[in-house]
C-alpha cells in the first residue's frame, strides 16, 4: 500500500468518530465523513444504521456514487425526526461558520438577518439535531473564514448557549469531534471550549492555530492524528471509493 | 359523490392576494410546479409561502409573489443553494421566518390537530429561538422542563403534486417518500392535489401498497391531472429531475436579463405552452434523457 493520503487520513478520522456508537443511525455529510461511516461499519462499529441518502436504510457496504445491494428498513423524512428526537443519531454536519463553543452557523452570513449579505441553505436541522443527539462537525478547509469568534446564526447550538438556554437544551446536547483537513478537535475542556486533540500527519500545532480565528486549548503535547492501517486503506481504496470522489473533496 | 376536478387556473382563481400558502414536496423533489407556475401567470401578491423549498420559492420570489416566507431551509438538491431565494434574502425583500425542520413538521401538524402549539425541545439555544421574538417557551406540568411552544401554522391553501389520484381526491404517493404532503393538507383550509395520473378509484391499488394511499378526499377541495407536472423537479416513480433545465433555470440569475429572460423563454404562456418548450429545449440539447419520461405504465 502507498501511504495514505490527507483525505484517507481524515476519512479514517471520520470514522474514529462513530467508534463504538452501537445500534445508531450515522448521518454523514459531505463525501469524506460517508467514506468514514461505511469504513466504520465494515470495521470496528458493525451494527450502525445507515441511509441511501433518499429514505431506505441499506445494508452492507457499497461504493460512493452507487446504490446499495440491500436494503433492511424504509426512513422517510418523517421517521427520520422520530429517531432523532428518540437520540438514535449521531450526524456529522459541514458548517459554514463555527465558533468556539460549537455554536455553528448554516443560515446565512452577515450581521443584519432581515438582509444577510450572504444567505445560505437555512438552518435545515441543526437546531434539532444538536439538542437531541450527538452532532459532530467535518471541515474540508479549515481556515479563519470558518473558524470564527462568533458566528452569524446560531443554528447548531453550542456549549455556552445550550448553558444559557437552560436544563432542557443540556440534557441531550453533546457535540463530539471536529475533523477538518488539518486536524481533530474536541470539547472536552473544563469550560467546553474547543481543544486541539490531534494534528494530521505533516501539519503544526501552529499551522491549526493560525488558520483558527480563536485561541484552541492546547494541553501538552497534541499527538498526531492516527494513519489507516493496511486494512483500511485497502477497503477505502478498493471497496468504498474506486472512484476517487474523497481526492475532488480534499485534493492533495 | 362529485368529482372534483379543476384545472389549475381554476384552483389559483380561489386563492387570495395575502394567502398563507403551503406548497408539498422537499427541495427539489416533487414539487406541484404546474400549481407554482399558475400562480407566477396571475395577479396574486403578498402571499405568505410555506415550504420545505425548492425553486418553488425560488420562482415565487423571482417573480415579486411572496413577502413573507416560512420555511427549514431552499435547497435544489443537487444544486446546494437557489439563487433568486438568496438574491430575494440578500435584498431585504422578504419577511423570513425561520424553523427548523422538524419545528416546521410540528407547526403544521399542531395546525392539523387544531392545538395552539405543540411542545419541543428543537430551537432551544438557537437562534431560530432568540432571532424570533414571537415565539414562546412553556414549562412542563409534569417535570418542570422548559421546551419551545412552536405554534400552529395554519395554512390558507395547500398546494401538493402526488403520483396518482382519483376523481374525488383520493391520492397516492409511489416515490419512496411522501414528505410532509399530508400533513400541508390536513394543516389546511382547502388542500388542492395536482397528480400525474388520474385513474378510477377502484385502480389505485393496482400494483400498490394500501400505505401509498396517504391522501384521503376528506382532505382535498380540488384534483388537477398534471402529468409532468412536477418538472423540472423530480417526481419518483414516474421520472428524475431535468438537472439540466435546473442548471439553466440556475444560470438564468445571473445572466444579464436574469429571471425576465428564463420567464420569457418558459413561462410566458399557459402550462400546455411550458411543456412544449421544455420539450424543444430538451430536443435540441439532445438531451439523452428527456425530461418527458414514458408514463409509469
Amino acid at each position: 500500500m502507498s501511504d495514505p493520503t490527507r483525505a484517507e487520513v481524515c476519512a479514517v478520522a471520520c470514522a474514529d468518530t462513530w467508534r463504538g456508537a452501537g445500534e445508531i443511525l450515522l448521518s454523514p455529510f459531505g463525501v469524506i465523513p460517508a467514506i468514514g461511516a461505511r469504513l466504520a461499519r465494515a470495521t470496528f462499529s458493525p451494527d450502525v444504521l445507515l441511509t441511501d441518502g433518499e429514505a431506505m436504510l441499506a445494508r452492507g457496504v457499497w461504493p460512493i456514487g452507487e446504490t446499495p445491494a440491500a436494503f433492511e428498513g424504509w426512513l422517510p423524512y418523517r421517521t427520520i425526526f422520530d429517531l432523532l428526537w428518540s437520540g438514535r443519531r449521531h450526524i456529522m454536519m459541514m458548517p459554514s461558520q463555527l465558533d468556539r463553543f460549537g455554536n455553528m452557523n448554516i443560515s446565512c452570513i452577515g450581521s443584519d438577518y432581515r438582509r444577510p449579505v450572504a444567505q445560505l441553505v437555512g438552518v435545515r436541522g441543526a437546531p434539532g439535531n444538536t439538542v437531541n443527539h450527538p452532532t459532530s462537525y467535518w471541515i474540508p478547509r479549515h481556515s479563519e473564514r470558518v473558524f470564527v469568534p462568533q458566528v452569524d446564526r446560531v443554528s447548531g447550538v453550542g456549549y455556552d448557549s445550550a448553558a444559557s438556554a437552560g436544563p432542557a437544551a443540556q440534557r441531550f446536547h453533546d457535540l463530539r469531534r471536529v475533523v477538518t483537513d488539518l486536524a481533530v478537535l474536541d470539547f472536552e475542556s473544563a469550560d467546553h471550549a474547543m481543544r486541539l486533540v490531534s494534528v494530521h500527519p505533516g501539519v503544526t500545532v501552529e499551522q491549526v492555530q493560525d488558520a483558527t480565528g480563536f485561541p484552541l486549548v492546547v494541553d501538552g503535547a497534541v499527538a498526531q492524528t492516527r494513519t489507516p492501517s493496511d486494512d483500511e486503506l485497502r477497503l477505502i481504496r478498493e471497496v468504498i471509493d474506486p472512484g476517487g470522489a474523497r481526492i475532488r473533496e480534499l485534493p492533495e | 359523490m362529485a368529482g372534483k376536478q379543476m384545472t389549475e387556473d381554476e384552483v389559483v382563481a380561489e386563492l387570495r392576494s395575502g394567502m398563507t400558502i403551503g406548497i408539498g414536496g422537499w427541495g427539489s423533489r416533487r414539487k406541484p410546479m404546474s400549481l407554482v407556475r399558475a400562480i407566477l401567470r396571475s395577479d396574486l401578491r403578498e402571499l405568505t409561502v410555506v415550504s420545505y423549498g425548492g425553486p418553488d420559492v425560488g420562482m415565487l420570489c423571482a417573480a415579486g409573489k411572496v413577502s413573507r416566507l416560512i420555511y427549514g431551509f431552499v435547497s435544489l438538491d443537487s444544486v446546494a443553494l437557489d439563487p433568486y431565494f438568496r438574491a430575494a434574502r440578500q435584498a431585504g425583500e422578504l419577511e423570513s421566518i425561520e424553523y427548523d425542520e422538524g419545528m416546521l413538521y410540528w407547526g403544521l401538524y399542531a395546525a392539523a390537530c387544531r392545538l395552539p402549539f405543540l411542545p419541543t425541545r428543537v430551537g432551544l439555544g438557537s437562534d431560530v429561538v432568540h432571532g424570533n421574538p414571537a415565539l414562546r417557551t412553556v414549562t412542563s406540568p409534569y417535570d418542570g422542563e422548559e421546551l419551545v411552544a412552536m405554534p400552529a401554522i395554519r395554512l390558507d391553501a395547500a398546494l401538493v403534486h402526488l403520483n396518482r389520484a382519483d376523481q374525488f381526491g383520493n391520492a397516492q404517493y409511489l416515490g419512496p417518500d411522501i414528505y410532509f404532503d399530508d400533513v400541508f393538507c390536513m394543516a389546511a383550509d382547502k388542500a388542492y392535489v395536482s397528480c400525474e395520473q388520474l385513474v378510477a378509484t377502484e385502480e389505485l391499488l393496482n400494483g400498490a401498497h394500501p400505505a401509498t394511499l396517504r391522501i384521503s378526499r376528506a382532505l382535498v377541495r380540488g384534483v388537477v391531472l398534471a402529468p409532468n407536472g412536477a418538472h423540472f423537479t423530480s417526481c419518483a416513480t414516474d421520472y428524475d429531475r431535468d438537472e439540466r433545465l435546473q442548471l439553466e433555470y440556475v444560470r438564468s440569475a445571473s445572466e444579464p436579463d436574469g429571471w425576465a429572460g428564463f420567464s420569457a423563454r418558459y413561462l410566458a404562456g399557459n402550462e400546455a405552452s411550458y411543456q412544449a418548450a421544455i420539450g424543444a429545449a430538451a430536443r435540441s440539447a439532445q438531451d439523452p434523457f428527456p425530461p418527458t419520461h414514458p408514463r409509469r405504465q
